[in-house]
Formats: C-alpha cells, sequence, structure tokens
C-alpha cells in the first residue's frame, strides 16, 4: 500500500466508525460515549488520526488514549519486551471502546489488549478497527473496522510503516527470508491499493 | 539554573503515568519521546548496582513507569508473571522493603511466600545455603534475600539455581533502595546527569550509601559524601566522589540530599563522641538546608530517627520526597521482579 492508498484506508475506518455510531461520533446509537484506544506501537499514531477526522466529521470531541497489552501477553516466557506507556485519560466504564491496530494477525495481541481495557473498568462495548487484516487467525477475534483486507502466507511479514513513527506512509509485504535484506535495501514489494 | 527547569517536575510527572489534569481529548504526544539509550542484554540476578551499564538501569527505570501507572489504577494487579513464585527470606527485621517486594509479586500475579528466619529451620541450625536449597526445591523461581553478612545473596546466586534479588546484604548492597532512589528524583528533577548531591551521615555502615553512589556516578550526578571522619570509609574510594566533612560546606549549591540512618549503637562503639555532638554538626535541619539550591529534594532511605539525622519539618516538608521514595519502591520492584530472567525482545 502506497502513502495514498494508508489515507484511504484511514478515511474509510473512520466513516465506518462513524457510520456505526447512529448520530454523532461522541454518542453511539446506545448512548455510550466513543473511546478510541490506540494499541502499542502503531495503534497509538492511527488512532491519533481516526481521532483527528471523527471530530472533523461530527465537530464534536472524541476521547483518546494509549494501550501496551504486554504485561497481558501470553508469551512473556520467550522474554521481556520494552513496555511502553498505557495513558487512557478517562474511565473506559459505560464507554464504546474502539481499540485501533496497525495489522490483524493471530488475534493474540487482541485478547491481551481486551483483558487489559478490562481491567481499568467496564465499557458499554468493545470494537476493534485495523488498518490491515492479513488473516491467519488463531483466536476466536475478529474486527469491526478494516482498512483493507490482504491475503498473506503464514511466514510473511506484513511491515506497516507510518509518518509519526517511520517517517513516511506504507505497507510492505515481506518475505521471512528475505526481511533481512529487506532492512538495507529498502522495500521489497509493494501492495496495490484497493 | 533552576529557572530553566522549571517545568521538568511536571513533564517527569506526566512521565510516570500520572493522570493528567487535561480534558479527555487532549493531544497525547507522538511518538512516545525517545528516552536514555536504554539495553536490556538480561540478567537472573541482581546482587548490587556496580555492574549496571547506565543504560540498564535507564531501562529499569523506564519499566517502573508502566508499573506505575498499573499502582494507579482501582484494580491494581496484572498477570505478567502468573505462575512466578517469589520467595522473600529475610535474615534481618524489615517492614517496608519486604512489603515492598512481596506487594509488587502479588500486583504482577506471581505466588509469595514469605520466609523470616527468626521463625524458621534457621533456628534449628540449618545453614544459608540448606535453607535456600530447600526453597528451590519447594519451588522457588525468584530469592528475594536479606542477610547481615556482606556478600550472602552472592553465594546463594552462584549455588542454587534460582533467581536471586538483593534486598540488603550487610553493610555492602541495597540495589533496589538505590534504583527507587534515581527513579524518585528522576521523577522530581527530571534529569540526573550533572545532579550536585550530598549524602551524609554514617556512610561506612550503611549499604544505601554504597548502591546508592554507585547508581548516582553511573548516571552522571556529582556525589559528596559528609559525615564524621569515623563514620567514612577509609582509604581510596572506587568512585568518582568528593568527601567532605563539614555539611554547611557540603550543602552549598547541593541539589539533593540524603540523609542516612544513624544506629545508636555506633555510639555505643565508641565512634561517636556524644548523639548530642552529632546532631548538632550532622542533623539536617531547615536552617541548614536552606543553604542547598532553593527547591533542593530531601530524601532519606527509612526508618528515620527524628531529631537525630534529620528534624521532622524537613522529613515533612515541601521538598521531602521521603513518602514518594516508599511509593515508587513497589514500581521499582515490579520492574525488576519483569525484567529478571529474560531478555529483552
Amino acid at each position: 500500500m502506497t502513502g495514498e492508498d494508508v489515507r484511504r484506508a484511514v478515511a474509510k475506518l473512520a466513516r465506518q466508525i462513524a457510520d456505526r455510531d447512529a448520530g454523532s461520533a461522541g454518542a453511539g446509537s446506545d448512548g455510550s460515549a466513543l473511546l478510541l484506544v490506540g494499541l502499542r506501537t502503531r495503534g497509538i499514531p492511527l488512532a491519533a488520526r481516526l481521532r483527528r477526522q471523527l471530530e472533523e466529521l461530527s465537530g464534536e470531541p472524541v476521547a483518546l488514549g494509549r494501550l501496551d497489552p504486554t504485561l497481558y501477553r501470553d508469551d512473556l516466557w520467550l522474554g521481556r519486551p520494552r513496555l511502553e506507556p498505557t495513558d487512557v485519560p478517562v474511565d473506559v466504564s459505560g464507554r464504546r471502546v474502539v481499540l485501533v491496530d496497525d495489522v490483524l494477525f493471530t488475534g493474540r495481541t487482541v485478547r491481551a489488549a481486551l483483558d487489559a481495557i478490562m481491567d481499568l473498568g467496564r465499557p458499554a462495548r468493545v470494537q476493534l478497527a485495523v488498518l490491515v487484516d492479513r488473516g491467519h487467525r488463531e483466536l476466536p477475534i475478529h474486527a469491526d473496522f478494516v482498512g483493507q483486507a490482504l491475503a498473506t502466507r503464514r511466514e510473511q511479514r506484513v511491515a506497516v510503516r507510518l509518518h509519526e513513527i517511520d517517517g513516511r506512509d506504507e505497507v510492505v509485504l515481506v518475505d521471512q527470508a528475505a526481511s533481512t535484506a529487506e532492512r538495507s535495501s529498502g522495500v521489497q514489494r509493494a501492495i496495490g491499493g484497493s | 539554573m533552576y529557572r530553566e527547569r522549571s517545568a521538568a517536575p511536571e513533564r517527569a510527572t506526566l512521565a510516570a503515568g500520572a493522570a493528567p489534569a487535561s480534558s479527555p481529548t487532549a493531544g497525547i504526544d507522538l511518538p512516545a519521546p525517545a528516552g536514555e539509550a536504554e539495553e536490556w542484554p538480561g540478567r537472573r540476578h541482581v546482587l548490587d548496582l556496580d555492574d549496571f551499564s547506565a543504560g540498564e538501569i535507564a531501562r529499569v527505570l523506564r519499566t517502573a513507569d508502566a508499573m506505575k501507572e498499573i499502582l494507579g489504577r482501582p484494580i491494581k494487579q496484572v498477570p505478567a508473571l502468573r505462575g512466578l513464585t517469589v520467595v522473600t527470606l529475610f535474615y534481618e527485621a524489615s517492614t517496608r522493603t519486604r512489603v515492598s517486594f512481596e506487594l509488587a509479586a502479588k500486583r504482577l500475579g506471581a505466588d509469595v511466600v514469605n520466609v523470616a528466619a527468626a521463625s524458621s529451620s534457621v533456628t534449628k541450625g540449618e545453614s544459608l545455603l540448606d535453607t535456600a536449597h530447600t526453597l528451590r526445591a519447594l519451588g522457588a523461581d525468584v530469592l528475594v534475600m536479606r542477610h547481615a553478612e556482606a556478600g550472602a545473596p552472592y553465594v546463594v546466586a552462584q549455588h542454587v539455581g534460582c533467581m536471586v534479588l538483593n534486598a540488603g546484604d550487610g553493610w555492602h548492597a541495597h540495589p533496589t533502595q538505590a534504583l527507587l532512589d534515581l527513579y524518585t528524583l528522576r521523577e522530581r528533577l527530571g534529569r540526573i546527569a550533572g545532579r550536585r548531591v550530598v549524602i551524609v551521615g554514617d556512610i561506612l555502615h550503611s549499604r544505601v550509601a554504597r548502591s546508592a553512589v554507585w547508581g548516582f556516578t553511573k548516571l552522571g550526578a556529582a556525589v559528596t559524601l559528609c559525615g564524621p571522619p569515623t563514620l567514612l570509609p577509609a582509604g581510596e574510594l572506587p568512585w568518582p566522589v568528593a568527601v567532605e566533612h563539614d555539611l554547611d560546606r557540603a550543602l552549598d549549591g547541593a541539589e539533593v540530599v540524603m540523609a542516612l540512618r544513624l544506629q545508636r549503637e555506633r555510639q555505643q562503639a565508641g565512634l561517636l563522641p556524644s548523639l548530642r555532638e552529632y546532631v548538632r554538626l550532622y542533623g539536617l535541619t531547615a536552617e541548614r538546608l536552606a543553604r542547598a539550591q532553593p527547591g533542593a529534594v530531601v530524601m532519606h532511605p527509612g526508618p528515620m530517627n527524628e531529631g537525630v539525622e534529620i528534624m521532622p519539618e524537613v522529613a515533612y516538608g515541601a521538598q521531602s520526597a521521603i513518602a514518594d521514595q516508599v511509593t515508587n519502591g513497589v514500581a521499582i520492584r515490579m520492574a525488576l521482579l519483569y525484567l529478571l530472567g529474560g531478555g529483552a525482545v
């Protein structure tokens, strides 16, 4: 996906989130206020972009937080990832929470994030928005909002790059064997937009 | 010098995960600000800070930020260390350190067993290694140890298959105290490098002072040790520190003042002419503190002898970080329990 494809996918996600919202972005059909929660690392800037667009669509402020679900992971025996700050500045109880991440793959990160968000309170609803759904789920988890579905092989890697972190927007499919070379020589194979 | 960092404490508080006093829609900085160069090659034991790099210390402090956010939640527990068994093995009396370790382990979902040596088979003559081997055989993964003999945790780390966290060994080391001191200072002052730190009191018999000096000097603080000659280590010191016997001179320009507990038996041992003399020369009073920089941070590892090494008006005054030290101790010990045993991935 090129930068333009990423931009379109984010705009699509924002419209979907607003549509499901029966009315303004601030209040859902069940009357609950929206809270966007970006998952580390690249879910965080994506959630901030979605908030800007949702605020433009509705003219109302949208709450934003960030979450690192690492301490809820099921693979900590592998090692100890560096922890990022969790900062959800409002009470999640009674809110419509939309978790935002860059790639949906096995579903294990989302499972951890669901447990983490439940420890912060009792949301009215929890939904999931992802820029890319690449398939190969290992848990019964699905996304409510998908920017772009991609057919991938399990051993491939989906590299999402976002301007706020990586200096440019793009999504690249990388063959694992070639991933080392990719790091030095740049883009392997750009994926066409929708 | 002080004006330029007037905003630093606010920034530090936010970084520590405290709830910002802003609206729900206030901007969140993106991406997360890059901290000090961090590293964590992985280690199985924390025995002292002498073998820590500045990057490892930075990783511990940063990890403690995430832990402190958990301590502010209604449900103060995460499942990260479920299934891990932590045993606290204390051969010396302790309230804050032992409870702090126990809470840290429980907040991370580990199982905790507390062994007080005074009521264990130690009184039947079981040796330290026998006890440690037994606890390992019972399923202990991590041993948190306090012992009156310097080096005791090193022996256990070498011979028993547990991960070992030193909670204080003799006069030698108290690394988790030093890390929580560094964390508290970073929270208050933002940056530690270049800060002028005075440690005053019984340096000679203080494991707190030894580990603190390793930590402060590794992060680039300028440390002055202050106390009567009989309570300072003799000979060449292993750290780049200044030594000053006059507290008023030492305090001139200080940004951090750490007072140490004076054990009363030091006087009985003939190291002090009289307690009153010590208080007059080395007690931290409000008047003395005024010689330090305005807003200088006051620290004490506890338990305090109020009216001896520190006066109540200083200990509970606006410049005191002593209560924060205790709170931050839990976050630091959670960070170490999380980081032990695993390399960075």
